[in-house]
């Protein structure tokens, strides 16, 4: 019997110590990752990103996102509410960070809508028919185009507008902030410049909430 | 007398039983540090750290199963599992420090074996911990059964 409780007690222990440096590690990540949003804080967003929500808002939400990529269309109602629950307080600002392979042709087919001024429209539709235009996260582009043709958009046109060296410059800028801004993976938010250390629905509630509580008093 | 025989009998015991919590010891050490890189740190093992683990991982329950209660023949089992473990250590700590070629491989988003990414105080690398960790398994596994075959 004595033996059993030496084990648990040894397992115990080895447990706590990973949980510590479990936390100490990631609270060491944390400020690292909060002083390096800081010092890139200019380039959070660009005169060019669309954006959504009254341009005075105090609380800017920055969304790296991929429009391939399962985790931020989980995200897209989410930050619907959340704009609504604030009426007229936040703002929204996206930037483009293809990760998934073939989706900087779908990046370039969203920045053509922006401008259309339809951006978020086609943002929508992409990720309403994501799983028709994937395949195991390989993107296929001509699915997509095919997509479109359902939409609004000027298909015509923005097939002719997704090989403009502006378009393909303003996705290399973004992916060049996004490397700045140590954003490896999508959804990648910014509150206010200050990141979105711990990843979850919650954890990024809470953040807009204390930015809201501290501008609006 | 009977006594005195009765309680060298249990000390023995007591030692062969510590050999064994030791080797499950370094092999909990070893699965929690392994995941703590990978989890926590977020460094991706490569295809020769995920074999070293292979054989690694299962070590954790199969001493743990040999210790309640003490199972003379864990040997027989655990030892061909370190060795294996072993070879594959071995084997990635010479592609790492450069004397077999890693096979030339188009970039992928994989990580390399031959790549360092962590050197704690400056000179241990996570082969040598894995070589350290089977070595110690396997001289505890001898050292176990040498005692319990006399």
């Amino acid at each position: 019997m004595k033996k059993i409780s030496f084990v648990v007690a040894a397992i115990a222990l080895l447990l706590s110590v990973f949980a510590i440096a479990t936390y100490l590690y990631n609270s060491q990540k944390a400020e690292q990752a909060s002083a390096n949003a800081q010092k890139n804080y200019s380039v959070l967003e660009r005169d060019y990103s669309p954006t959504l929500g009254n341009k005075d808002a105090k609380v800017t939400i920055v969304e790296f996102f991929d429009p391939a990529c399962g985790t931020c269309k989980a995200f897209s109602p989410f930050l619907k509410e959340l704009m609504d629950a604030y009426p007229g307080k936040i703002r929204l600002v996206m930037r483009y960070l293809p990760l998934h392979q073939g989706s900087d042709e779908v990046v370039r087919y969203l920045e053509a809508a922006h401008q259309q001024n339809k951006f978020w429209e086609i943002l929508d539709a992409a990720y309403e028919t994501q799983s028709g235009w994937t395949r195991h996260h390989v993107v296929q582009p001509d699915e997509f185009a095919r997509m479109l043709t359902y939409t609004d958009l000027d298909i015509d046109k923005a097939k002719q507008d997704v090989t403009d060296p502006v378009i393909a410059q303003r996705i290399q800028q973004d992916i060049a902030d996004a490397k700045k801004l140590n954003v490896t993976k999508t959804p990648g938010f910014f509150v206010n410049g200050k990141p979105l250390v711990n990843f979850g629905f919650q954890q990024l509630l809470d953040l807009v909430n204390s930015e809201i509580i501290s501008n609006y008093k | 007398m009977s006594e005195l025989h009765h309680k060298q009998l249990k000390t023995s015991f007591d030692i062969d039983w510590m050999l064994i919590f030791i080797c499950w010891l370094i092999a909990t050490t070893g699965t929690l540090g392994s995941l703590f890189f990978s989890e926590v740190m977020g460094l991706k093992p490569c295809v020769l750290c995920w074999y070293q683990r292979i054989f690694m991982y299962p070590l954790v329950v199969i001493f743990l199963v040999g210790l309640f209660p003490l199972d003379r023949t864990v040997f027989r089992y655990a030892l061909p599992i370190a060795i294996v473990g072993l070879c594959f250590a071995a084997y990635h700590y010479l592609v790492y420090s450069g004397y077999i070629p890693e096979n030339l491989q188009p970039c992928s988003e994989d990580a390399s074996c031959a790549e360092i990414n962590l050197e704690l105080f400056g000179f241990i690398t996570i082969p040598m911990m894995s070589i350290l960790s089977y070595s110690a398994i396997i001289l505890l596994l001898f050292m176990f059964r040498r005692r319990t075959q006399s």
